[in-house]
């Protein structure tokens, strides 16, 4: 029988490939972005799960609302790094320094 | 070994092996086809849960919507992905280190964890709790009754999101022609024409 713990442990694994793949991909934004979407969708499997096994559908509205802020945060990110590459060439982190004095 | 429970370990290996690979993939159009397998197999995680609405809104707007946009950024960034790949091997010991010590402060806290009094945890998922209503029916009432400004304000948060994409990514370039309306409609016939009588066979 699988219970929530199961769930639970699928959502904390993606989590942290999720924080893996940030210290993983220093350089590569789009990595970045995505490592961010997959932690994103860890806290929703453990919202949906708690959601299913508490029998409270609070749990799904809140999954709703991740999925919108992190479409937005997507376009927003990667409309930023257009813009970065096309003032830089590159899309390397480290190369964000413009603002430095 | 019910085809529930085959379901389940067949969608959370695929899963998390997708998070995986795209973390880990040398070509970013690889890891954004692992990121849409993750993606997928979430959403039959979340059949499975019986959350059928969040399930295809998952695919619709993941799959749809933000994997699509992921492949054509990369697609269309020319971007030398070999050099900034080269220094992974680098970062490797500090990022297993970390995950390894976040993974395991994760399993000390699911160890340690207790239900609060009152707080029953059902033994399978029941996801239809409001009287045999369909989960989408369900869902539907109670996002456009308790959570409406909730609601309205995800919708703002996405008008926001979608006008800051066009302002950041709309470039107006001066070095092509265009098409400039007011000055058609200024140009006046008396300045730009000039009637000339053009005797036969002789020209101007």
């Amino acid at each position: 029988m699988i219970g929530l713990e199961h769930y639970l442990t699928v959502a904390a694994t993606l989590f942290v490939i999720g924080i893996f793949g940030i210290f993983l991909n220093r350089k590569n934004v789009i990595i970045l972005l995505m490592s961010i979407e997959l932690m994103l969708l860890a806290v929703n499997i453990n919202l949906v799960a708690f959601s299913a096994y508490l029998a409270d559908l609070t749990g799904q509205v809140f999954t709703l609302f991740v999925l919108t802020v992190a479409a937005a945060e997507a376009a927003i990110g990667l409309a930023i790094l257009v813009c970065f590459f096309r003032n830089r060439g590159t899309i390397d982190v480290e190369d964000v320094n413009v603002m430095k004095g | 070994m019910t085809p529930t429970v085959l379901a389940f370990y067949l969608f959370a290996i695929s899963c998390v092996a997708g998070g995986l690979f795209t973390v880990v993939s040398r070509n970013p159009v690889h890891s954004v086809l692992w990121l849409i397998l993750s993606f997928l197999s979430a959403a039959g995680l979340f059949v499975l849960l019986g959350a059928e609405f969040v399930a295809m809104l998952l695919i619709i707007v993941y799959v749809g919507a933000v994997a699509v946009l992921f492949l054509f950024v990369v697609m269309m960034l020319d971007v030398d992905f070999a050099e900034l790949k080269a220094e992974m091997a680098r970062y490797m010991p500090l990022a297993l280190l970390i995950g390894v010590v976040i993974l395991m402060q994760l399993a000390i806290a699911l160890g340690v964890w207790t239900t609060a009094e009152g707080v029953e945890i059902a033994a399978r998922p029941d996801a239809v709790a409001d009287g045999g209503r369909h989960n989408t029916d369900a869902l539907g009432l109670i996002l456009y009754d308790k959570y409406f400004l909730l609601f309205q304000l995800a919708g703002l948060i996405l008008l926001v999101a979608m006008i800051g994409a066009i302002v950041l990514t709309l470039r107006h370039r001066v070095d092509i022609k265009r098409q400039d309306i007011l000055q058609q409609m200024y140009r006046d016939p008396n300045e730009s024409l000039v009637m000339k009588d053009v005797k036969p066979g002789q020209g101007l």
